[in-house]
């Protein structure tokens, strides 16, 4: 590798020497269990240290990809809104608009597994079994061309799957440039002529600045805000404290929807203005399943009963919704949210 | 290139050159500015006593200076970032509420009581310690910037974001104390086979890089406070790693765990991002230092000059994650013909430089740029240095020099010059 690693590596055989020599310990904390490693040490390395027993084929990893995964990252990995394409690609690194995809780009498998694991779904983090996420990645590598659709992903073929772009990468030579060789800077007459070759305001992309001092807009005085602070205190007669654990149990759902002033469509319909409304009719929103649209026109109203059923178990109520979630285990989570989003809808 | 008309922006600028004239010709009345000949509120009644604010906030006429985001970047504003305002900040400290943000899965909201740091895989013991025994070891203070590897990335092909927060707001500079790492590591006792370690965070996105050990033996601190007070959740509460001079997603937050192994993990954010592609469709690996770049924030395009032509201050932030910054150079034509900007206030090692640069502005439109010179003698390269080896694609690491257009009105505007 580089100049670094080479001088680094001196500096850790210098730092060894003295390690040795100093190295007593303080005896501050205690050992990690096997148990405790065992629960936290999910990591995979390319060489496939620390994959778990377990497999998954293609045909496994569809409906599972579609339930967890496609909401996001639709139904063939080629992604909705600017959430990240996961397949295709291929031959696009050197054009102007390169499609960094899992097939295109990623050089391990292992790095697959490892985040899917880890970090998906968003919003329901750590919530795969080694199963589903072998299944899942099976089903990336197919959607990617990478192996056929009878493909099944082990733990014993895992480091046979050879990924395209494995040896797209090299160690950093940034220091080997001409610009990290420039020492010279020039201080006076150093180019004839100068001119503009681009303007941000012709690209007119800045989000504009309503609270920006040039605006002159007034500050917020103190009685504005005690005046803000009365009506907010005064408005619902519902508990706080219920309402408060509501927006905790609401962030299990903020991935995909919002709720208050200003909420937007997400992956999902934004729920103001949701009591009192039929299943499936929020405007602006497209990307509803046919079985909610039905629902809404059969007369499914939202109230605090049927949210309560729905969010039990979506899909036992709504069999093919989008809404990619298992549902609230605990009654507690279920008033408490409904009573959070009553109060910001209110 | 089509000259579209301007936006709102320019609006709002008139607007607020017209409210700075009316400010600048108040002293010329014949009786005198009111702000002294008439009794002003604060100096007549009350004001609120001790404990209103418990924990103090700034004044409410600074209430525009605000952290902002561009949600047009973004999917999602869990995972997404939002910016600095550098062109209301002087001096070399980022006030913590003000420091950029960056998740990956939104704000955790750690437990103190239930945090534990993990020392597993390499060492002679694996060990658990809780906060209590992390405020045991002896302890460090150290200033040192933090910057996001892909800050001025979405300004690499081309000027596009008006606003020296939104091109090079993905920066904070702090005074951490924390442990060295160095002191947990030898706490755990490293294996002779101990080459890399991967932090890993306790959040929804449970964050990982490889780092590797010689870094970990150097200068890196497992921190628990900024600027004298706990860390904030969004900067990682209740510990988080310090990688110093090294990109910012090394900065692991909510820092759980600490495994240490004998090769790199390559995991996603080390391969699938934060890794430049360049124009023959390989893409750098493991560029980890944040090479030496400055900016000039005032003025800038959120920052007109508002007081005419005369006495103008030029002032600017400067910063190498190869060590200080030796000297800093400022241009008013473009380019043409540079003057040693004068740098005050602390010079440390992998932090951020306050520079200033003080002249007599006649009124005509200016070509401002800044250039950073490190204490290892790089010196800042253009935009168009730094395309020439790496091509169209590469968008992180973009440390080239910065150009704001300023006209005779003194606002000031993004862009590229040749």
């Amino acid at each position: 590798m580089s100049k670094f690693l080479n001088l680094a590596a001196l500096t850790f055989a210098v730092g060894l020497t003295g390690t040795t020599a100093m190295a007593e310990p303080t005896g501050l904390g205690r050992p990690a269990t096997p148990d405790e490693v065992a629960a936290w040490d999910i990591d995979v390395r390319p060489d496939g240290l620390g994959l778990p027993e377990g497999s998954g084929s293609v045909a496994d990893g569809e409906p599972i990809f579609a339930e967890r995964c496609a909401s996001c990252h639709g139904d063939f990995g080629e992604a909705v809104d600017r959430w990240p394409v996961l397949a295709g690609g291929i031959d696009t690194l050197t054009s102007a608009r390169p499609v960094k995809t899992i097939g295109s780009y990623w050089p391990y498998l292992s790095t697959v597994w490892d985040y899917v694991h880890r970090a998906m779904p968003f919003g329901d983090a750590q919530s795969l079994t080694a199963d589903e996420t072998y299944s899942i990645t099976a089903y990336l590598l197919y959607l990617n061309d990478l192996v056929d659709d009878d493909f099944e992903l082990s733990r014993e073929n895992f480091t046979e799957v050879a990924m395209p772009n494995a040896e797209g990468f090299y160690p950093d030579d940034r220091t080997e440039t001409a610009v990290w060789k420039n020492r010279a800077p020039c201080m006076t007459d150093c180019k004839p002529e100068v001119k503009i070759t681009a303007r941000a305001q012709v690209v007119d992309v800045t989000p504009d600045d309503p609270t920006s001092k040039h605006s002159m807009a007034a500050p917020a005085t103190d009685e504005a805000a005690k005046e803000e602070a009365t009506q907010v205190a005064a408005a619902p007669a519902v508990d706080p404290a219920l309402v408060k654990a509501g927006e905790k149990v609401f962030k299990k759902c903020k991935a995909c929807h919002a709720v208050g002033d200003k909420a937007k469509h997400k992956i999902g319909p934004h729920l103001n203005g949701i009591f009192g409304r039929a299943a499936g009719t929020a405007e602006g929103f497209k990307k509803y399943s046919k079985d909610m649209q039905k629902a809404g026109a059969d007369g499914l109203v939202w109230d605090e009963e049927t949210l309560a059923t729905f969010l039990a178990k979506p899909k036992s109520m709504i069999k093919r919704t989008k809404m990619a979630f298992a549902g609230l285990k605990k009654e507690d989570d279920l008033t408490a949210v409904i009573a959070y989003l009553k109060a910001m809808t209110e | 290139m089509t000259e579209k008309t301007p936006t709102s922006r320019r609006t709002f600028l008139k607007g607020g050159l017209a409210a700075g004239g009316a400010l600048a010709a108040a002293p010329a009345l014949a009786a005198g500015d009111p702000a002294i000949l008439e009794v002003q509120p604060w100096a007549n009644e009350l004001g609120e006593g001790v404990d209103v604010k418990p924990y103090g906030t700034p004044s409410p006429y600074e209430a525009h200076v605000r952290r902002r985001n561009v949600p047009w970047l973004t999917a999602d504003p869990v995972s997404s970032i939002n910016f600095t305002p550098l062109h209301e900040l002087d001096g070399v400290i980022t006030p913590n509420g003000l420091c950029f943000e960056r998740h990956h899965s939104g704000v955790a909201e750690v437990d103190p009581a239930k945090y534990r740091l993990m020392i597993n895989g390499l060492v002679e013991r694996e060990l658990v310690f809780t906060m209590a025994d992390l405020k045991r070891f002896p302890r460090e203070n150290r200033a040192y910037f933090l910057e996001c590897a892909a800050n001025s990335g979405m300004e690499w092909r081309g000027a596009q974001l008006n606003g020296c927060q939104f091109t090079h707001g993905m920066i904070h500079n702090v005074i951490y104390t924390g442990i060295p790492l160095k002191t947990i590591l030898e706490e755990a006792g490293l294996k002779t086979n101990a080459k890399w370690i991967m932090p890993e965070g306790a959040d929804a996105a449970a964050m990982t890089r490889s780092v590797p050990i010689e870094k970990a033996l150097d200068d890196c601190l497992v921190a628990f406070a900024m600027n004298g007070e706990a860390l904030r959740p969004e900067q990682g509460y209740p510990v988080r790693l310090v990688v110093p001079g090294w990109e910012g997603n090394m900065w692991v937050k909510w820092l759980r765990r600490i495994e240490v192994g004998d090769m790199p993990w390559h995991h996603r954010e080390e391969t699938s991002k934060y890794t430049d592609l360049m124009a023959n469709g390989k893409a750098r690996r493991f560029t980890w230092e944040m090479d030496a770049k400055s900016v000039i924030t005032n003025p800038s395009p959120q920052a007109p000059i508002l007081h005419g032509k005369g006495k103008t201050i030029i002032t600017g932030v400067a910063w190498s994650g190869r060590g200080t910054i030796k000297e800093v150079h400022v241009t008013t034509d473009g380019g043409r013909n540079w003057h040693q900007a004068r740098i005050d206030g602390p010079s440390w090692d992998k932090s951020m430089h306050r520079f200033y640069y003080e002249f007599d502005w006649d009124g005509s439109p200016l070509l401002l740029q800044s250039r950073a010179v490190d204490s290892t003698g790089y010196v800042q390269p253009t935009k168009n240095e730094l395309r020439a080896v790496r091509g169209e694609n590469s968008i992180y690491h973009n440390n080239g020099i910065q150009t704001w257009h300023v006209n005779a009105n003194g606002e000031a505007e993004n862009v590229e010059i040749s």
